[in-house]
């Protein structure tokens, strides 16, 4: 199928998103390797992936949509819903379970008024859980957007909602 | 010298720049690589420092690299491409050694996959590094083009004929991207499910080419065993097994953390004189020596040494060499349910028994915990941990997760009958 991109080709995404993964191909052997980095680069400009621009990014590739699907709905990390603007990761894994990732997570959601997956009403926040990030000795920790916060009181909890 | 992995980092959380590095002998590793031995020599003197995989399974590295197929020296001829794919997807619950290297001396890492890449002639490598590990990303990133711009990455490494080129994959997620085959195949962008073995990632990996995935840790004690020698390096373990370690302890200690330590250092010194023992008020119940996968070991295998064997006699694995404490207000059951949880959740859904035994190993914890256990469910999760258990799965991960679950029920199945009791009372006829 022939597609030109600056005209109706790859409806959904925008010249930089196609170049930015045209750049990627380059670092492969086949183009579909690119697919996780292709729904990356989606969602960096967006937040979240859409069917729409999941079609167009499966076009890109040569690759079925279903396919894509199966990738996309694989990695935790890939969004297939909105989502604020920025993703909460709290940890549940073993040592912040054990060191009160629960209340980690109660506080979060009750602050926000949200529950686990949703975008709290203003836009601005959605919280997930996460497994291990790799800072047990600091538990329990979380990632706010891409920064690591580490050793979460309640009253670090509480600076993180800027309260 | 006997901290070589660590020892440009400082106890602040600033981290070791190019300049840094040379500074202690950084990139002298390469150099006598690249200006006096041939591959097959660098294979061999990995192999006899007995350095052995960090990430878990403990192979020999030297080894590993010998078993690539084809001629060497002939990096050029497109049919002879094969691939090393550094494995920093480190994910296993309770880990947190590979993120110290990556974030604090990137340049160490990046020396070592030049160093493994030239002696199994790959003219490409890949590093796969976590999603979550951004800062990593950002370092790795800005120290790969500071070698690339100092000659010691990219065309004719240091004016000589070896090439290579590194490339950054950052992953979107998911614990089986940890398990070398299902990581080539989120590397190829697919679905992270595992690969039937044999063929082994060496002789068939990335795109069916010879591929060998090595741990970060694993990597960064590469350059020193070229840099000061095999003796040396042998030198450096108090056990059996040989080098150092970065061995870390979480949970309720008085000082979690993470050290390099010699291979052989007994559990007992680095829970009591590195963690600094229990916090006030609490008691040691047990430990998962090497991470979420590896079975319990109890107080009484306190003078067990941190070797590969040693861990092994003993009932559990090495694994990562991160420990998890378990206090003796912690309750063991609802420990082994969070870990389930993680392994059920983790699964890719490829084979049956973990798919569907993981979930119902959840589901009968669950019960447990909530009053509606009964004894037989001790058989049944028994039962599970056979079903689960090695040869019986396409990969590790299930027989991983029966770890800490078969060894609870060994070492705490009071614990259980407890829960199991309460509700045998409330049933019980007035």
């Amino acid at each position: 199928m022939k597609q030109h991109p600056e005209k109706s080709g790859f409806e959904g995404l925008t010249l930089a998103e196609i170049e930015e993964i045209k750049a990627e191909m380059s670092h492969y052997e086949v183009k579909s390797a690119v697919s996780i980095e292709a729904l990356k680069i989606v969602q960096k400009h967006r937040r979240w992936v859409s069917d729409e621009c999941l079609v167009a990014v499966a076009e890109l590739l040569e690759i079925s949509p279903v396919q894509l699907e199966g990738v996309a709905t694989f990695y935790n990390l890939i969004y297939r819903q909105p989502v604020g603007k920025t993703v909460i990761h709290y940890c549940d894994s073993v040592t912040c379970w054990m060191l009160g990732s629960d209340s980690v997570r109660e506080r979060l959601c009750r602050h926000l008024n949200v529950e686990l997956g949703e975008m709290s009403e203003d836009g601005e926040y959605t919280v997930l859980p996460i497994v291990c990030l790799g800072a047990c000795d600091h538990a329990p920790v979380a990632m706010v957007g891409d920064e690591l916060k580490l050793d979460l009181t309640e009253d670090a909890v509480n600076k993180i909602l800027g309260r | 010298m006997d901290k070589p992995l660590t020892k440009n980092i400082s106890p602040d959380r600033t981290f070791a720049t190019l300049e840094d590095y040379l500074k202690t002998g950084g990139y002298q590793g390469l150099q006598k690589v690249i200006t006096e031995l041939q591959p097959k020599e660098v294979q061999q003197w990995v192999k006899d420092a007995g350095l052995r995989g960090r990430g878990g399974a403990g192979f020999n590295t030297g080894l590993k690299w010998s078993l690539v197929p084809g001629e060497e020296n002939n990096a050029t001829d497109i049919s002879q491409t094969r691939y090393l794919v550094v494995n920093a997807d480190e994910m296993e619950p309770g880990t947190f050694k590979d993120r110290l290297l990556l974030e604090r001396d990137p340049h160490q890492l990046i020396e070592g996959v030049i160093i493994a890449a030239y002696a199994i002639q790959a003219k490409i490598a890949y590093l796969f590094l976590r999603g979550e590990y951004r800062l990593a990303a950002q370092r790795l990133g800005n120290a790969m083009q500071e070698a690339r711009a100092k000659g010691y990455l990219g065309e004719h490494i240091l004016n000589s004929d070896f090439s290579l080129e590194i490339h950054l994959h950052t992953s979107a997620g998911r614990y089986i991207c940890g398990e070398e085959s299902a990581l080539l195949n989120a590397l190829e962008g697919k679905r992270a499910t595992p690969r039937a073995k044999p063929p082994f990632a060496v002789v068939s990996g990335l795109w069916g080419r010879p591929t060998v995935v090595n741990n970060v840790e694993t990597l960064c004690n590469v350059p020193h065993i070229l840099h000061y020698g095999v003796e040396w390096y042998r030198s450096l373990g108090r056990g059996i097994d040989k080098g150092t370690k970065l061995f870390g302890a979480s949970g309720r200690v008085k000082y979690p953390g993470l050290w390099e330590l010699p291979m052989g250092t007994p559990i007992q010194e680095i829970i009591e004189d590195h963690a600094g023992g229990m916090r006030e008020g609490y008691k040691l119940r047990g430990f998962l020596p090497g991470g979420a996968s590896t079975d319990f070991l109890l107080p009484e295998h306190l003078d067990v040494v941190m070797d590969y064997e040693a861990v092994a006699k003993a009932g559990s694995r090495l694994g990562t060499g991160t420990i998890i404490i378990l206090d003796d207000k912690t309750c063991p059951v609802q420990m082994v349910l969070n870990l389930e949880k993680f392994f059920a959740q983790e699964s890719c859904g490829w084979c049956t028994p973990c798919r569907d035994g993981l979930p119902w190993t959840v589901t009968l914890l669950k019960d447990i915990i909530d009053g509606k256990g009964r004894l037989e469910d001790l058989d049944t999760l028994t039962g599970l941990t056979h079903m689960l258990g090695p040869g019986n799965t396409f990969c590790a991960l299930a027989p991983g997760a029966m770890a800490p679950l078969q060894s609870a029920l060994k070492y705490f199945r009071a614990d259980f009958e407890r829960y199991i009791a309460v509700n045998a009372t409330l049933m019980e006829p007035v």
